[in-house]
């Protein structure tokens, strides 16, 4: 075996392999950056995304129709003794961040698994393109999205009247949680796709997460569930504090609890998922 | 001269399966190009993503260019281009898209990817599509994407893995013509699977026929043929009250064979060079034709002559599929 | 009317093995609307103390009420699913092909669809039950409980195959649910029509879907009220759904 350095992995090495190679002049290739693999997956990730409008449009709508429809329907609660003196609108809206984190998931996870079942994943692995890098990728692409959802959010909601009770700068720390919730999730979509690698398992896991944020406290404060076993599941559902986390920059202010909740449980969720994310990208990109 | 492909008892068995590669030996000359050429389920795919790196063999060795496919795997796609059984394209992005985003994972720096896009994207015919979404290709134009995307990164071995899969006959003697011209003007190392006798017939230098994940018979196509069996040829009179006098006339040439249409045939075991004597001593006996066929052996009669059985519809006779196992990610998973 | 009776029974049987054989078919049926019901009464149980809410049986019974009819309506829904996904797989056209009286097709479809919601809305019903719900309706009311369920099954299941056979592909399935979802949603879901403000308030009295719900809460509850406009209204959309449907078959014909 010929002896390169590792960074010629190019054609140069292959010509060295070969007889006759030195008479043939071909550019050298080197392995491009871990930035720009990345970039380039997220580009595409990106691209995919908006040329599927309904993929783009779909998770913004049914998010903002179901907080119409519940914020209307539900104002009576506030009548409930001990709900927080807000409009029952303030209170609902973290609901449509935490549903569009969830379709960012389910995006991520079936891009992902189109490209492993129609095999354009064994294309990308015959590259020097780094398993980290494609799932960094992947998931940079669906934190793009997630951002445009966070603020179509936060303007529809601001456009109907909800004040953000932490003002501007709670807005942005607001984004930014959004942001976070949204990339574990998308580390969950990641790993469903590349476990099992198709679809329509990753489809079949939505409405499993979609049952955890009705178990929770998204449509009542927690202090406020009458039925027991129902409270108790709100209280260990993590969805409850993702909720309560975004939920308090709006109706409460700069809550240190609820804030360190909630970020604690989202970077909790994208430790978890991209670690396991990580071991499936391992287990699936099996080159030699 | 070393070998561009040289395989040494490879084998890859799948869990709770039978071998679907059965210790093959090959060796591919730089330049060649070897048609690997079998039924469905035989074990073409499933060697062919060994010998690309995408799947570890169970034991065996082999080198491409020059690299051990276990240990030097990076060395080994970097020498590369495949154009694997599905045209794994992206139906949302562009053929132009395609061709940059291989450039820039291949390592390809930036002023020379647009260049080399658009250099094979006039190579492959595709400059008037390149900036449609790859979902509203044709079948052909698929595939020419597909072995544009193999070449991005100047490859001296190509693995082309059922390139002609259904398409239609134009867009199948295009891309001959296309696999030909890379080997015998580059120099490139074709590694071509295939299930089309006609196709291995067509391009390949060599011909390695596989079954059952073992490889039965390796050659030339001439001489595979010619191991078989001499031509036929077979003549139906004009008149058939002359047929006897055609008998009389034709059964000097070799073993004579007569069916109820007043066809005769005869085998030649000088080969189809002895078609001419035929022709001149039918002219001598004033006996005319209504046609003249020559037959040759066929790689199919090679087929059935090593596994008695055809190659058409051999895949389908075997339940386990002895098998690729490369549906899906070829992992057998 | 035999021919039509032929196809309607072999398309009802092939759609009801095709659901029961299938767990990953029936289960969500069954789930999703436990689910709601779990998810609702449990999580929201509260709103009974809301002031005026006045609604006897109890917030389980209420929601009850709102998850059997929904159960109905999906159940319709999801039947839809099956006869896009028949066009997709090309199984739509021997249909077509072979049947001697098509508009038994889609009697068929909407026969399984019903057959479904029965096993569906009867474990939801268990389900209420064991979780403490009250039934204070007496037979002739939960008859005409179980007759609302049917009516609105049968139009889910028309508007479905309608827009299925329109379409013809499984792309339909987003089309389908969300006008069926929006309905729904757009009753009084969580509190009763005069707990209702602002512009949902408005929506939902004009809402026909509303009126099918009070009068299934008030079959629950052993008072009966808007009866006769929950049935008309329910009457009127099964003929509107059925010249859709039937549309939809005529559309799905000649494309062949």
């Amino acid at each position: 075996m010929q002896a390169t350095a590792p960074e010629a992995t190019g054609v140069a090495a292959s010509e060295a392999a070969l007889p006759g190679a030195a008479a043939r002049e071909l550019p050298a290739l080197a392995e491009p950056s871990l930035l720009e693999q990345v970039g380039a997956v997220a580009r595409r990730s990106v691209v995919r995304t908006f040329r599927q409008r309904a993929l783009l449009i779909f998770p913004l709508i049914f998010p903002l129709l179901l907080f119409a429809i519940n914020g209307s329907a539900l104002t009576a609660a506030r009548k409930i003794p001990g709900f927080p003196d807000v409009s029952y609108r303030d209170f609902a809206l973290a609901i449509p961040f935490i549903q569009g984190a969830l379709f960012v998931a389910v995006s991520a996870g079936t891009d992902l698994a189109r490209d492993i079942e129609s095999g354009f994943f064994n294309r990308l692995a015959l590259t020097p393109l780094r398993g980290s890098a494609l799932l960094a990728g992947q998931l940079g692409g669906a934190v793009v999205v997630a951002c445009v959802q966070s603020l179509v959010y936060l303007g529809v909601g601001l456009a109907t009247g909800v004040g953000i009770a932490s003002g501007f700068l709670g807005a942005l720390v607001l984004l930014v949680l959004s942001i976070v919730i949204a990339f574990g999730f998308a580390g969950l979509g990641a790993l469903l796709a590349l476990r099992f690698g198709t679809g329509e398992a990753v489809q079949g896991f939505f409405p499993l997460l979609f049952v955890t944020i009705f178990l929770s406290s998204s449509n009542l404060p927690r202090n406020l569930i009458k039925t027991d076993w129902f409270k108790e599941v709100a209280t260990y559902n993590p969805v409850s504090y993702l909720i309560e986390g975004v939920r308090s920059l709006i109706i409460t202010g700069w809550d240190g609890e609820a804030l360190a909740l909630g970020f604690g449980f989202a970077l909790a969720l994208c430790v978890i998922t991209l670690s396991f994310a990580g071991a499936a990208m391992k287990n699936r990109l099996v080159r030699t | 001269m070393s070998a561009a492909i040289e395989v040494e008892q490879l084998v890859r068995e799948f869990k709770k399966g039978p071998r679907a590669v059965d210790g093959i030996d090959l060796a591919v000359s730089p330049g060649e190009i070897y048609g690997f050429l079998g039924p469905n389920g035989a074990g073409k795919s499933t060697t062919v993503l060994m010998l690309t790196t995408l799947l570890p063999p169970t034991s065996g060795t082999a080198r491409v260019g020059g690299y051990d496919i276990v240990h030097d795997g990076p060395h080994v796609r970097a020498s590369i281009g495949a154009a694997l059984q599905e045209a794994a394209l992206d139906a949302i992005l562009t053929g132009r898209e395609h061709l940059r985003l291989q450039a820039t994972l291949q390592g390809m720096p930036k002023a020379e990817r647009v260049a080399r896009a658009e250099e094979l994207l006039e190579r492959v015919g595709l400059t008037e599509a390149a900036d449609r979404r790859v979902g509203g290709y044709s079948g052909g134009m698929k595939r020419r994407l597909d072995l544009a995307l193999a070449l991005v990164h100047r490859p001296r071995i190509l693995f082309l893995d059922e390139p002609t899969t259904g398409l239609d006959p134009q867009s199948r003697s295009a891309l001959w013509e296309e696999v030909a011209r890379l080997a015998h003007d580059e120099g490139m190392t074709v590694f071509l699977t295939t299930q089309y006798l006609e196709e291995a017939d067509a391009l390949a230098d060599r011909v390695g026929i596989i079954d059952r994940g073992t490889i039965v018979a390796e050659g030339t196509p001439a001489k595979l043929k010619a191991e078989i069996g001499s031509p036929t040829v077979e003549v139906v009179p004009a008149d058939a009250s002359e047929a006897d006098a055609l008998a009389a006339c034709l059964e000097g040439f070799g073993t004579l064979a007569r069916n109820g249409r007043g066809a005769v045939t005869v085998q030649l075991p000088g080969g189809e060079s002895q078609l001419a004597e035929i022709v001149r001593a039918l002219d001598q006996a004033q006996l005319k034709v209504a046609a003249l066929q020559l037959h040759q052996p066929s790689l199919d009669d090679v087929f059935l002559a090593k596994t008695g059985r055809k190659l058409e519809g051999a895949g389908e006779e075997d339940p386990d599929g002895a098998g690729d196992g490369a549906g899906g990610d070829g992992r057998g998973r | 009317m035999r021919r039509f009776v032929f196809v309607a029974r072999g398309v009802a049987w092939r759609s009801i093995h095709n659901t029961f054989a299938n767990p990953a078919i029936i289960l969500p049926s069954i789930i999703f609307p436990l689910f709601f019901l779990a998810a609702f009464a449990g999580g929201l149980s509260s709103i009974s103390g809301v002031p005026n809410f006045d609604y006897k049986p109890g917030y389980t019974a209420f929601q009850y009420g709102f998850v059997l009819l929904q159960s109905s309506a999906f159940g319709g829904v999801f039947t839809g699913f099956a006869v896009a996904r028949d066009f997709d797989s090309g199984f739509a056209r021997r249909l077509l092909l072979s049947a001697p009286q098509r508009s038994g097709i889609i009697a068929g479809y909407a026969v399984g669809a019903l057959v479904r919601w029965l096993v569906t809305g009867s474990v939801v019903t268990i389900a209420a039950l064991l979780a403490g719900m009250s039934l204070e309706g007496n037979g002739v009311e939960l008859i005409g409980l179980l007759g609302l369920g049917v009516l609105v099954n049968n139009v889910a299941a028309l508007w479905a195959c309608g827009v299925a056979m329109f379409l013809r592909t499984e792309q339909a399935g987003a089309l389908i649910q969300m006008p069926v979802f929006i309905v729904l949603f757009l009753a009084p879901v969580f509190v009763p029509l005069h707990l209702l403000t602002g512009w949902i308030h408005a929506v939902a009295r004009y809402n026909p879907a509303t009126a099918a719900l009070e009068a299934a809460r008030g079959f629950i509850a052993g008072a009966p009220v808007k009866v006769a406009l929950a049935f008309a209204v329910l009457a009127g959309a099964i003929a509107l759904m059925s010249l859709f449907a039937r549309r939809g078959l005529a559309s799905a014909e000649r494309a062949g």
